[in-house]
Formats: structure tokens, C-alpha cells, sequence
């Protein structure tokens, strides 16, 4: 995984409620792909039009938002598919960080394992960033650093977010949670060695 | 301490506390599909990981397999490849897979419950959102991405933070032509999109005692597009009736000692809910969507509303409706009964007994893609098959086929299709599709009207 320590530059705004990875990625984007090369489908529905150009109506195509490292997001963002295509897809967008009120639950659990920050901030707070983005295009910046668990505001301000200490020490240090578990092998042994004796019955059919 | 549902099955599986709310739970069912299973094992084997239990891991290709009548696995070019490496991975590795024309193979939430892969009281997971379907068995069933199935995968656990409780209680008797899709609709409505982001549900009342198993199933296929992960209800006689004897339950004495098991799942009457809802069944009416969110939803007989946002704005735009008309009566050219939502054998016969000898109405569309090849052949033994093809309908291969098109089978741009699948999102049917979400009876009226139709009305 992609370590995150501190990332400072464009925040664009997607002020859009349940944005689901289905808009992010049509799934027929990822029969037969990995995750590279996912970047340029990404949002394609909105994004060009019916002749392949860029949509001019589509907020991260207009100059500066276009490669932006962040997403100023809306309510319940990434909802729907558990499709992790959706995270290495707006990664290949060259995006770092989405900052929003909430997001899908299996959307935020897929964004931590390859290094895609999801921030929590109010609604109001979001909003004032994306106007300060509109404002000063090209010129204002946002910072957000996992270290200190702070997002600086184009206006100077450092707001804090809350995150998990798991998965910002995870993020940080760019961790294998896979080797990381396996060192529990013991334990993992012990538990099912023990569930076996008290139930057999979940065991012993599939055996 | 009084404890729920959820509580029992998490606590039982904890096999280290993390601390914060996290904890490292044991996978008792891993089950694979062919885009995000296949993936996953080959991610595991790239980095050099083994499967730690093959055992307890069962595959099925569905996602990207033609349906059509006469498939073979080479139908849908783009799906082969896919299908080709579970294949191979499942002989590599020696986990169960369930190919396509052999009994067992199907939509994997279809087949899951069906085979009793999905038992009251284990955890299950799949690198599919819906996984929440085999949660009405009294089971903690959750979807993942694919990075958290591999980890799955390679330790038999996943580190997951505890959700909080809700429980939604429907109340008394469902009204005649009202099912479980529409009490899901009803409850998606009333809480909106996102209210159980965080929760786990337990789905309970007099309403969902009084519902088959396969209904339970449909009720908490639904979860997911409420927010919540995590949908389940109780397990009892009807779950216990319905396990018994199929291929995966404990048989003999190991009944025995899992009845005795289940029989203490359920929540404990003094048990705490962080939110507690209460639904009157007798408030609900068959329920279709109008919009792009499985939130924008009224009952078949309302007007469709005016938008109160920029979002509702869009959904009416991409919907092609106006604010203020009646929803009943807006033509309709696709009818989708399917998915992993509505595809068992009783939905089909919820909508074959609509039919009654009629004929879908001109220049309608309409496919039965049934969930599982056991599904298709018990469907085809009480000959629904042939109520369906006198109908119009086209009668089709087991997969998930329009639900999310990832076998490129679509409905065209422009087109409204009145669906039973669970996801009525811009372009989830294919690009610039027009969904409407309603339940296998009402998917048979509008095929027949050519419109949404109130299913109560075509007796």
C-alpha cells in the first residue's frame, strides 16, 4: 500500500450527495483489468460527451480542478458496489484525498487499504473549502496532514478530523495488514481449534 | 448483559480485540464471484500467500456470464477471461466452484442459502455489497472490497470496526399484493439512503415472523442500499424448516447441537438498539422508485414528487418524468425480473401468477433470469417457464445479467425498465437506462400494461 503522510494541493470540488462507485466506475470497466489504467473511465458517464470530448458541465474538468489531488465531496460518498475498482480509479485520477460528511461503509474500508484518505469534516465546512477553491482558482491550496489529523483550509485554518489510530498508523507507515495478521497465526489457530470443539456443527459439513 | 442478534454472532467471533472498536473476527464462509473472487485469488497467490482454510471458501460464476438461452462460458467474450482464472485458481487451490449448468451454480447470494453454505450464527463475506442478503438466515453476512477478501482469504479473519445496533419492527399484517420488496422500499424511503451507514439491522416484528425464508432474504438484500452492511433477521422455525436437509446443513446429532445453538440467537427482549424503529405493515402499498436513489421511492399510487434539491433536479431530468404526474401509467419498454434480490423460485411465481394467461404488452421487453440453475429447474418442473414464454417473456440462464450489466447484457439508452434488482443508479443498467424498483408482481403488471401498473388493480 501507498504510505500517506501529508499531501497540500488543488481541492476540487463534487458537491453531489450519494455519489456511488457505480458513477465512479461502470463495472464493465473492470471485466477482465486490473488496477492499473482504471483513471481516464473514471466518472465517465458524467465526465465526456456522447463524441468522447470533455463534458464542460463536469466540475473536475474545468482548469485548475483537473488533476487535483483532493475531492471536496458530499453526503454519503461512495455508496453502493463494494467495487474497489472505484478507489483504484479515482487514484489513477491522481487523487490522494476525499474529504466529506460520510461515505459508504465498505468504500471507507477500501479506501484505507490502498492509501486513499478519507476525511470526515461538516457539510459547512466543505463547502466554504469549495467556494475558496472557486474564488482563487489556481491559486489557493488545501493541506491535509494525517500526522497532526489536521486539514488546512485555503483561509489558513486548521481544522481537525478524527480517524481511527489503526488505520492512520497503517496509512502512515504504508503497513501489510495481511503479514501484519499472520503474526496471530497462533491465536487465529487457537480460536478455531477451540470454536471446532464447541461447534462442530459449523465445521463439519464443509470439512 | 442483554444482547442482540448481532451482538451473540460478533462477540462469538472475536479473535483479538484491537482496541477502539476494532476487532479481528473470524471468517466462517467466504464466498466467490467471478470478478471480485476471481481477483482476489490471484492476489493472494501473487503475494506469495496460501488459502488459509479452502475449505470453508465456495465460488460461482455469475457477474460476467451471458444469460441467453444456450450459453456457454465463451458467450460473453469479455467475462471468459475472468472465468477462465477462477477456474484455474479453484483447482490450484481446491476451494469448492459451482460452474455454470451444474446445480449449485447461480447468483451467489441465491445459492449461498440455497446449498446452506449460510447457516444461522456464522460469518460470511463476499467481495459483493449484497453479501447482506444472507443475513436472512440469521447469519452476519457482509461485503467487502477486494483487498479485504484476499486478507480474508489468506488469514481467515478480517479486521472490522464494530458497528451500532438498529432494529426496524414491522408491525401486524402486510396488505394483499405487498411483499418484502416493497416493506424494504418503504423503510429505504422513510430513513433515506444513508441512515444505517455504521449499523448493523436486525429486521424484526410480527411482519417479518410472518415471512418466508426466501422473503427474509429479499427484505435484507435491501440493507445495503440503506447504508448498512449488515442486515439479519432471527432465526426460527421457518429458518430451521427451510436449512433442513439441504447440502451444507449439519446433519444427525450435528442438527441437534445446532438447533440448540440458533435457538439462543436471538436478541435478548431487554436487548439495547442504538436506533429502534417501528413500521405499520398495514401503512405500506406496493412501492416503486422514481428516481436515481433507491431513497427516491413513493407507493404506486402517488404522484411523483417535486424536488426539493439539485439532486432530485437531476434524477427527474435523467428519469425523463415530470414532477406533479402519477407514476402509474408512465410507459415502460424493459421488464427485468431478476437479481439477487427477487430471483427465487417463490418470486417467480409472485409474478407468474399475475400473468393468468396474458400477453406482455406490445413493444415491452421483458426477461425472467432465474437465480440459480436449481431455481431454473424447479421453476421449469411446476412449468413457469412456459406460463412466461406464453406471456412474452423471455426465459433465461442464471446469472445476474440486467441488475448491473456486467456481461454487457443492457438495457439501451433512454429506455425505462421497471427492474425487481435492488440499484436504480444513473447508468446501472447501462448507459443512460431508466430504472424503476418494484417487487416481482408489480415487474409482472407492468409488463403486461406496458406501464407501471398498481399490481392490485390487474386481478
Amino acid at each position: 500500500m501507498q504510505p500517506f503522510t501529508t499531501v497540500t494541493g488543488i481541492a476540487a470540488p463534487l458537491l453531489w450527495a450519494n455519489v456511488d462507485t457505480d458513477m465512479i466506475i461502470p463495472v464493465q470497466r473492470l471485466v477482465g483489468t486490473g488496477r492499473d489504467g482504471l483513471g481516464p473511465h473514471g466518472f465517465e458517464r458524467f465526465r465526456y460527451l456522447p463524441d468522447g470530448g470533455d463534458n464542460p458541465d463536469f466540475p473536475l474538468n474545468r482548469a485548475p480542478f483537473k488533476g487535483a489531488p483532493i475531492l471536496l465531496a458530499d453526503e454519503n460518498f461512495g455508496c453502493g458496489s463494494s467495487r474497489e475498482g472505484a478507489v483504484w480509479t479515482l487514484m489513477g485520477m491522481g487523487l490522494r484525498c476525499v474529504i466529506a460528511p460520510s461515505f459508504g461503509d465498505i468504500f471507507h474500508n477500501n479506501c484505507f487499504q490502498n492509501g486513499l484518505l478519507p476525511v470526515r469534516l461538516p457539510i459547512e465546512v466543505i463547502r466554504r473549502m469549495a467556494e475558496a477553491m472557486e474564488e482563487s482558482p489556481g491559486n489557493a491550496r488545501v493541506t491535509v496532514d494525517l500526522d497532526r489529523q489536521v486539514v488546512v483550509t485555503p483561509w489558513g485554518e486548521a481544522v481537525p478530523f478524527a480517524v481511527d489510530a489503526r488505520k492512520r498508523e497503517a496509512l502512515l507507515s504504508g503497513l501489510d495488514e495481511v503479514a501484519q495478521t499472520l503474526q496471530r497465526a497462533d491465536a487465529i489457530a487457537a480460536w478455531q481449534a477451540r470454536d471446532r470443539a464447541a461447534r462442530a456443527w459449523a465445521w463439519d459439513p464443509v470439512g | 448483559m442483554a444482547r442482540t442478534l448481532f451482538d451473540k454472532i460478533w462477540d462469538a467471533h472475536v479473535v483479538a480485540d484491537l482496541g477502539e472498536g476494532w476487532a479481528l473476527l473470524h471468517v466462517d464462509r467466504v464466498l466467490l464471484h467471478d470478478l471480485s473472487g476471481a481477483r482476489a485469488l490471484q492476489e493472494v497467490a501473487e503475494r506469495g500467500h496460501r488459502l488459509a482454510r479452502p475449505e470453508l471458501v465456495f465460488a460461482t460464476p455469475d457477474h460476467a456470464v451471458s444469460t441467453a438461452p444456450g450459453r456457454t462460458s465463451e458467450t460473453f467474450a469479455g467475462g471468459a477471461r475472468s472465468l477462465a482464472n477462477l477456474r484455474k485458481r479453484a483447482r490450484e487451490t481446491g476451494i469448492r466452484l459451482y460452474d455454470l449448468g451444474q446445480p449449485g451454480n447461480g447468483i451467489v447470494h441465491v445459492m449461498a442459502p440455497e446449498l446452506a453454505i449460510v447457516l444461522p450464527g456464522l460469518t460470511l463475506v463476499c467481495g459483493d455489497s449484497h453479501t447482506c442478503t444472507n443475513g436472512g438466515v440469521g447469519a452476519l453476512a457482509f461485503g467487502i472490497g477486494a483487498s479485504e477478501l484476499a486478507h480474508v482469504l489468506a488469514t481467515q479473519t478480517l479486521a472490522q470496526r464494530r458497528p451500532r445496533n438498529m432494529r426496524i419492527r414491522f408491525e401486524g399484517a402486510l396488505p394483499p399484493g405487498v411483499t418484502a420488496k416493497d416493506m424494504i422500499l418503504h423503510a429505504i424511503g422513510r430513513y433515506g439512503t444513508a441512515a444505517g451507514t455504521g449499523y448493523a439491522v436486525e429486521y424484526a416484528g410480527s411482519a417479518v415472523r410472518a415471512l418466508p425464508l426466501e422473503a427474509r432474504l429479499t427484505l435484507c438484500n435491501l440493507s445495503i442500499e440503506m447504508g448498512a452492511k449488515m442486515g439479519m433477521v432471527a432465526p426460527d422455525a421457518t429458518t430451521f424448516d427451510y436449512l433442513a436437509c439441504r447440502e451444507f446443513a449439519p446433519k444427525g446429532s450435528a442438527w441437534d447441537a445446532a438447533l440448540a445453538d440458533w435457538q439462543a440467537l436471538p436478541s435478548d427482549a431487554e436487548a439495547h438498539f442504538d436506533r429502534d424503529h417501528r413500521i405499520e405493515a398495514a401503512d405500506i402499498a406496493p412501492q416503486v422508485t422514481w428516481g436515481t436513489s433507491p431513497e427516491q421511492v413513493l407507493p404506486v399510487t402517488a404522484a411523483i414528487p417535486q424536488p426539493r434539491s439539485a439532486g432530485d433536479r437531476a434524477a427527474l431530468d435523467y428519469m425523463g418524468l415530470e414532477a406533479g404526474r402519477p407514476i402509474a401509467g408512465t410507459k415502460v419498454d424493459w421488464v427485468f425480473i431478476g437479481s439477487c434480490t427477487n430471483s427465487r423460485l417463490s418470486d417467480l411465481r409472485d409474478a407468474a401468477a399475475v400473468l393468468r394467461g396474458r400477453r406482455v404488452a406490445q413493444g415491452v421487453t421483458a426477461w425472467v433470469v432465474p437465480g440459480s440453475e436449481t431455481v431454473k429447474r424447479e421453476a421449469e418442473a411446476e412449468g413457469l417457464h412456459r406460463q412466461f414464454l406464453a406471456a412474452g417473456f423471455e426465459w433465461r440462464e442464471p446469472g445476474c445479467a440486467l441488475c448491473v450489466a456486467a456481461n454487457e447484457e443492457s438495457v439501451p439508452s433512454g429506455a425505462r425498465c421497471v427492474s425487481t434488482s435492488n440499484r436504480n443508479f444513473v447508468g446501472r443498467q447501462g448507459t443512460g437506462a431508466r430504472t424503476h424498483l418494484a417487487s416481482p408482481a408489480m415487474a409482472a403488471a407492468a409488463a403486461l400494461a406496458g406501464a407501471i401498473a398498481d399490481v392490485r388493480g390487474m386481478a
